[in-house]
């Protein structure tokens, strides 16, 4: 019977459903403001979607491997104002490896409650968010940082320079999608991230050692957390001790609006690119159009439920729950 | 099935010993290490302790009610907020000018009836898409917080009406007004999940929700309500506590939820749902308000007591782990 | 006297989903006050019949007629209300409740302003629960309770409403003897109150003890009822599957090599106490015992998954400790878990990923995954088991049971293990793919595998198991060779009575 079924065309149009009203979306922001799709304004979005960006990719392993990170957002703030403080201090040269291995371990802790004592992680990265932002706080004393001399080093090349014409932050979030996507896709560890996720059980039951998997996932997001905050010091050579706050949420936004499940299991590299940009675009198509900032949050709240009602809607071939 | 006598037994007994070693440990530590001269378990400390316990505990009341039926709300501090907000500009808009001091129960009304709203929208959403509470929540608690920086952007929000004020800070019987709340709202919810259908029914929900949808129970009504509950909850904290202190920074209340959350489970209710006690959630938010307390008696900072509560929490979900095993030994996964 | 009218009648009914023809004009009758049993093969249809009699699903065409009227179910609420009861292998009750508040779920009495009527609750659960002679009390938590307590939990809610029907599914499955016979004492009392009861299990020893009828089910077709008293067990068979089982062993063509697996007084807390057995290169050993014997968890020991709180493990000789699976692979043992879907596959990986899995670390080209290996052995094992697959991208949870089984097999076969320990290889199976897995496991011994299998259904474990070690709560009552094995003398030593060779 040549055709599709009712449910068949669900699916698809879940599928392509986001990209369907990103595109409805362009439309709109364009007639709106013509700016929208100006060669500056995309290069603005692009660029400054980067460093949630770098975010987002690292957290995608950990969804996939079926389990969440609130403590991005905080944990980018730690990375960006310690950097920044060691700059001064020890030199860009040593203040950045210092600065990731902090950051690293800040994730291994995490790691090692989710992965190796199994507990929850949305409780578990809730509490560290709060730890982090604590910790955060005590080191800078409660002060914003600032790079004393802004003309003298070279660090702010990160953040602001450009190769090859394109910005760094752009180069360094496309750079690292290929090589986490690489990863993921064909390495055995990404394979075992899938299979965690997919099946923690059977995971377990074909050997895979399902504690290491998520430590390692959860090294990775701050591995990636801490290029975020790299970027973001290079970037204003400056910062308050609350810059990253939020951006937990844009990232699980991003993540799932590129359709990865937050069952675990599935989702890809590319696909959280594709949702950083949709997010990207939509927030600044809301500020061209001349909305108050904090309309975004509203925004990001309405996106991230529709998202993850239209995967699971598409899931069960009905737009509705079944609860009664 | 042994695991379930000895965790209950462990838990419904365990937080109030707990609190009784906090007591004593921190009178005696304060003997050495307070920077004042009262002795730790002085009557007015401990009337302060009560009343303080009041805004976390008039949620994590709520709290509980909604983790026993499976779910979890984690926007309760963004909807305080909000609450609050409506709560003190509300009494300045200019329909209820001629009211006077009678503008105090309409302001209420209207921040409690934020607080239903709000819970409600979070309800109908789990109820009708499917959407697990956690992400509707997560979202909402991004999104009601939008709305709180939404109505002053980054101004607090002040409003001093000397009445409500001094009803506020009001002692009745010894007992402060927040007290008082928090006494009542526990008594009439444990009463609730003790006593009526809609709490037993929960208990079902949460435990063995196929049962219960085979049983006949309407599952959506009951998230609905419970939501709405919490959501009513929520502004009812930010009303006893706004009453008094007058303004409201739209940051308040952030990471209410965690509080609360750590408070629940610390007095024995299951994540996982289905069981759970209002009485122990009390003990729970008393057990932390305790530590905070005593913590800053013998001269540990906000840093440290913020630092203990969280791995108390981590303690917590440890045991709460292991003692969830039914019956059987687990796998080693 | 007998009452001509059924207490319950389906007529006709037809269901089908897409594809398949679940039940093609389905038609049988309960008398009120009679055990009727219903059996079939798994996929015969006889859930599908029972969910729609319970309302779950509506079917196509047909009738149920409940008494003299027609009656349509639409939900399971709704069918229990017409005097329809299902006590399912998955209890379902709500630990934490009590036994009252469990029994009259949905239902509690109620004062004003919604509140529970207590003293009413108790007096009416106080009252069922003396009817069924049960040892607990109404206000006991539920999950306190034992599991067979727990079902008469679950009958007891049948007895609240005016039952015409109460189906079992498979209860007998984790009772011991003596909470069996309070059951068969229970299903007793029920047919003396005019109940129609509906039998639906596997095990015959019951079937032929406590029901008065049978009526079996194939391929979704009616095939027939039995009288009990005037049918044997091959008469059974032979409606349920078309054909005479074949009973006999495969006869034993090669000889045993060294000794690969030998483990002695292994322990593992109250799951299981002082198991001793050996494995021969080319042997299959069985494990035969009611759920609950031990038998799985012996397996999981071996495999890493329980750390034993005693006894010794020798392989190939020489003394070792298993400390997780990855160390149990490592050392040439692999598991086919009894649950595929939950513990053997990852449903939403394709086959050839699944069927690679536990070496997907070793194939690789520098850092990366090799393909082209895993594709290799996904041809070399499709081809070997006969996998129906459209290819190696097919998402496993496609692939039906019997194909979702081969991959798992497939898998651990690739690894080339010294001892393989298959739990329920043919759970859920078709008939066609069950006797390819036999023969399978056959071949593979001949070719000189170690091989332990685990199974509740007898025919399977005597057709294809060189010896067979009888379990019972936790303990090894006997290792039978086949010369010696009877069906009577395996049943009971698994029933824990003791017996002695000759028997």
């Amino acid at each position: 019977m040549a055709g599709m079924s009712k449910a068949d065309i669900g699916k698809l149009l879940a599928r392509q459903g986001i990209l369907i009203a990103f595109a409805v979306f362009i439309i709109g922001f364009t007639l709106a403001n013509e700016r929208f799709l100006s060669p500056d304004n995309i290069m603005g979005v692009v660029r400054s979607s980067a460093i949630l960006g770098v975010m987002a990719l690292g957290v995608t392993f950990v969804v996939i491997s079926g389990n969440l990170d609130l403590s991005v957002g905080s944990m980018m703030s730690f990375s960006t104002i310690v950097v920044l403080d060691l700059h001064d201090k020890i030199g860009p040269g040593l203040a950045i490896p210092a600065m990731f291995a902090m950051t690293l371990c800040l994730g291994a802790f995490i790691g090692f409650l989710v992965g190796y004592l199994k507990l929850n992680s949305l409780i578990v990265t809730l509490g560290m968010l709060s730890a982090i932002h604590g910790l955060t706080l005590t080191y800078s004393g409660g002060k914003n940082m600032d790079i004393a001399d802004k003309e003298g080093t070279w660090f702010a090349v990160f953040g602001q320079g450009t190769a090859l014409g394109i910005p760094v932050p752009i180069l360094v979030f496309l750079l690292l999608a290929a090589f986490l996507g690489i990863i993921l896709t064909k390495t055995p560890f990404g394979r075992k991230v899938y299979a965690v996720g997919g099946n923690a059980t059977a995971a377990t039951f074909s050997g895979i050692r399902r504690p290491r998997v998520v430590f390692l996932c959860y090294l990775m997001s701050a591995a990636c957390v801490a290029v975020a905050g790299l970027l973001q010091a290079s970037r204003s050579m400056g910062s308050q001790n609350t810059v990253g706050q939020g951006m937990e949420l844009d990232v699980l936004a991003a993540v799932i609006l590129g359709g990865a499940s937050l069952l675990g299991g599935s989702g890809t590299i590319f696909k959280t690119v594709i949702g950083v940009l949709i997010l990207g675009f939509i927030q600044n198509g809301l500020l061209l159009v001349g909305l108050q900032f904090y309309v975004q949050f509203v925004v990001t709240w309405v996106i991230i439920i529709l998202a993850v009602w239209i995967d699971i809607a598409a899931k069960r071939g009905k737009l509705w729950s079944n609860i009664a | 099935m042994r695991a379930g006598n000895l965790s209950t037994l462990l838990k419904s007994g365990a937080i109030w010993g707990f609190i009784i070693a906090e007591l004593i440990f921190f009178s005696v530590a304060g003997e050495f290490l307070s920077l004042s001269d009262k002795a730790f378990m002085d009557v007015d400390n401990m009337l302060l302790l009560l009343k303080q316990s009041a805004p976390i505990g008039i949620i994590a009341v709520g709290m509980t009610i909604v983790m026993i039926n499976g779910n979890i709300d984690l926007s309760v501090g963004a909807i305080f907020a909000l609450s609050a907000v409506i709560l003190l500009d509300s009494m300045t808009w200019p329909i209820f000018a001629s009211l006077g001091n009678w503008v105090i129960p309409v302001s209420w009304a209207l921040a409690l009836l934020t607080g239903v709203v709000l819970g409600a929208i979070n309800g109908v959403i789990v109820w009708k898409t499917g959407v697990d509470a956690f992400i509707v929540t997560l979202g909402a608690m991004l999104g009601f917080r939008g709305l709180v920086f939404m109505f002053n952007g980054e101004n607090p929000t002040s409003h001093l009406n000397w009445a409500l004020v001094d009803f506020a800070e009001a002692q009745f019987l010894g007992l402060h007004t927040a007290t008082w709340f928090l006494l009542l709202v526990t008594g009439v919810l444990w009463y609730v999940m003790r006593h009526t259908v809609h709490g037993r029914n929960a208990y079902a929900i949460g435990d063995n929700r196929e049962a219960a949808v085979n049983a006949g129970i309407r599952v959506g009504p009951h998230i609905l309500i419970n939501f709405m509950i919490i959501g009513f909850l929520a502004a009812l904290s930010a009303v006893v506590f706004y009453s008094e202190s007058g303004s409201v920074n739209p940051n308040d209340g952030q990471l209410y939820e965690l509080w609360v959350i750590t408070a629940v489970v610390l007095g024995g209710t299951k994540l996982t749902g289905g069981a759970g006690s209002i009485l122990s959630t009390l003990g729970g938010v008393l057990a932390i308000q305790l530590l905070r307390k005593g913590l800053g008696h013998i001269g540990a900072d906000t840093e440290t007591v913020n630092l203990v509560i969280g791995l108390i929490l981590i303690a917590v979900l440890l045991l709460d782990r292991q003692l969830n095993i039914k019956g059987k030994e687990a796998l080693k996964t | 006297m007998t009452d001509q009218t059924p207490a319950l009648r389906l007529e006709g009914i037809i269901k089908t989903f897409p594809g398949v023809r679940a039940l093609d004009g389905v038609s049988f009758a309960v008398m009120p006050g009679e055990v009727h049993a219903l059996m079939g093969e798994n996929g015969a249809g006889k859930s599908t019949l029972m969910k729609v009699l319970g309302g779950i699903h509506q079917p196509d065409a047909g009738q149920i007629i409940v008494g003299q009227v027609p009656t349509k179910m639409t939900s399971p609420l709704q069918a229990k209300s017409k005097g329809i009861v299902f006590i399912h292998q998955e209890l379902s009750l709500a630990d934490e409740l009590s036994v009252a508040e469990n029994i009259y779920l949905g239902a509690l009495p109620k004062r004003a302003l919604g509140r529970v009527d207590w003293p009413t609750l108790y007096a009416q659960t106080d009252a069922i629960l003396q009817k069924l002679k049960v040892g607990f009390d109404a206000r006991t938590r539920v999950g306190d309770l034992s599991i067979a307590n727990q079902q008469m939990v679950e009958i007891a809610r049948a007895l609240t409403v005016d039952a015409k029907a109460v189906i079992f599914d498979e209860p007998t499955a984790s009772l011991t003897d003596a909470e069996k016979v309070v059951l068969f004492d229970v299903i007793a009392d029920l047919k003396t109150r005019g109940v129609g009861i509906i039998y639906i299990s596997h095990r015959m020893e019951e079937i032929f003890k406590i029901t008065d009828r049978i009526s079996v089910l194939r391929d979704g077709q009616y095939r027939g009822t039995l009288e009990t008293a005037n049918t044997n067990e091959a008469e059974v068979t032979q409606l349920m599957i078309g054909r005479a089982l074949d009973l006999t062993r495969a006869a034993r063509q090669h000889e045993f090599g060294e000794m690969a697996l030998e483990v002695r007084g292994l322990s593992c807390g109250k799951l299981f106490q002082d198991v001793s057995f050996t494995l021969q290169r080319g042997e299959v050993l069985g494990f035969y015992g009611l759920v609950g014997a031990g038998r799985t968890e012996i397996a999981e020991t071996l495999f890493g998954l329980r750390d034993p709180s005693g006894g010794k493990i020798f392989l190939d000789g020489v003394e070792t400790k298993i400390s997780s699976p990855a160390d149990a692979i490592s050392k040439g043992i692999s598991l086919v878990p009894e649950d595929r879907k939950a513990q053997g596959l990852v449903l939403g990986m394709n086959c050839k990923d699944n069927m690679t899995l536990p070496q997907v670390s070793d194939l690789k080209a520098g850092p990366f995954v090799a393909e082209g290996a895993e594709i290799a052995i996904f041809d070399q094992y499709r081809d070997r088991l006969d996998i129906r697959t459209p290819g190696w991208k097919q998402l496993v949870g496609n692939l039906s049971g019997g194909n979702q089984q081969k991959i798992v097999i497939g898998k651990w076969l690739s690894m080339h293990p010294n001892v393989l320990i298959v739990d329920e290889p043919t759970r859920g199976i078709d008939v066609g793919s069950k006797s390819e897995i036999h023969n399978l496991i056959r071949s593979l011994a001949a070719q000189g595998y170690a091989i332990i299998v685990i199974s509740s259904e007898m025919p399977e474990v005597l057709h294809v198991s060189d010896r067979i070690v009888a379990m019972y709560a936790g303990r090894v009552m006997r290792t039978f060779t086949c010369d010696e094995v009877t069906e009577d003398n395996l049943i009971q030593a698994i029933s824990g009575i003791s017996i002695e060779i000759g028997t």
